[in-house]
């Protein structure tokens, strides 16, 4: 019964065909540093599932943004996991993501052919930051208030555009519901669709390339 | 090795993995199916005495209106929701009491007694009912809804319990 609904399924579908082409490829020799980015992948799709699930409760306006964590936090069953695992989780992918581009460094595999997929990992590196950045205003905290005061007027330090650049992140000249809101838009659309179409980029890649070789002493 | 079933290094790294993939799965899937359904959870029903008016200030046998607003906090924010409804004593007897809601039971809208009628009218779809709720005319499915429980306290006070949610 299964077999035939599989059967089915991969007649249409090729699965067997992907997973070997996807899963089942040749690697060199196994070594934990080259799970980093698996890891990262993980730990983006994590994210990205507790995100969509904090959107439930949470209000990106200054008026209710810190009443409705208090409420994800005290009044919701598991919302302090959910929150949890996304605030940790968030500290853990940058980790992850810089171990990863340390270790695509010393392994210099980075080099032709692999030169695009170091580059779109640059990106992926920077988007990484910026969902560091943007979602650590949502909680609309003092620490949130002032580290976001303080990053944008870094910002606006930039010589001729820097008051622009201040101006377009804060949404005017100062903090405000403003500067919530596009920072909300920018953490739960903009960004994860950027990193959505360079992660989807960097894996072809990766697959197409297939992994490097770790140097020996020859090389 | 005869004997013992053998597996491969490749068959034990596949098992392996999707186990470990199902308990994080199962470790995050779990609890958030609690927090999606929890406000459908949470216990409503909150329940109060209402004091509705002085007995002694309530007419005989025409209908007194009262209202009163209830606030609810849900998640973050406070929400009042306001009720109303018509006290009509049929007798001087303290106990014969008919407490109507005022609320239409058609979709929802808020009666009004005519006296020149002697009949509550609602003006959303014109449905008429008599002066103990019954249905008159119009599209109501069933009669007012009754506070069936009330008592009069010790300082004259008409009380009405309700039960939210």
């Amino acid at each position: 019964m299964w077999q035939k609904i599989y059967q089915w399924l991969d007649e249409r579908l090729g699965m067997g065909e992907m997973y070997s082409n996807l899963l089942d490829r040749p690697e060199p020799t196994g070594n934990w540093w080259n799970t980093l980015g698996s890891a990262s992948l993980f730990l983006f799709i994590l994210q990205g599932a507790t995100g969509i699930f904090l959107t439930v409760y949470y209000t990106p306006s200054p008026d209710h943004a810190y009443d409705s964590i208090q409420y994800i936090m005290n009044g919701v069953a598991f919302g302090w996991l959910v929150r949890g695992i996304h605030h940790w989780g968030a500290t853990l992918m940058v980790l992850v993501v810089f171990i990863h581009m340390l270790r695509v460094f010393v392994t210099a595999s980075y080099k032709y052919p692999r030169e695009l997929t170091w580059l779109i990992g640059v990106g992926l590196l920077v988007l990484t930051l910026g969902m560091g950045f943007t979602g650590y205003l949502l909680p609309w905290n003092q620490k949130a208030y002032w580290a976001t005061t303080v990053a944008t007027q870094i910002a606006g330090t930039v010589p001729w555009l820097g008051d622009f650049i201040l101006k377009v992140l804060r949404g005017g000249p100062d903090l405000s519901a403003l500067t919530l809101q596009r920072f909300f838009a920018a953490h739960i659309w903009i960004l994860p669709a950027a990193l959505v179409a360079l992660i989807g980029v960097h894996l072809y890649l990766i697959i197409k390339h297939g992994e490097s070789h770790f140097p020996v002493q020859e090389d | 090795m005869s004997g013992t079933k053998h597996i491969s290094r490749r068959d034990f790294m596949k098992v392996t993995t999707g186990a470990i993939g199902g308990i994080i799965t199962a470790a995050v899937g779990v609890p958030v199916i609690g927090y999606l359904i929890d406000p459908a959870l949470k216990a409503g029903g909150k329940e109060a005495w209402i004091a509705v008016g002085k007995l002694e200030n309530i007419p005989v046998g025409t209908p007194t209106p009262f209202s009163f607003t209830r606030t609810q906090v849900n998640g973050w924010e406070r929400t009042g929701t306001s009720y109303g409804g018509f006290v009509i004593r049929k007798s001087a007897d303290p106990t014969d009491i008919v407490i109507l809601s005022s609320r239409c039971t058609h979709l929802s809208c808020s009666i009004n007694w005519k006296e020149d009628a002697q009949k509550f009218i609602c003006p959303c779809h014109d449905a008429n009912f008599s002066k103990d709720g019954k249905v008159l005319d119009g599209p109501p499915p069933r009669p007012l809804d009754q506070y069936k429980e009330f008592k009069v306290d010790a300082d004259g006070n008409l009380l009405i319990f309700l039960k939210e949610g």
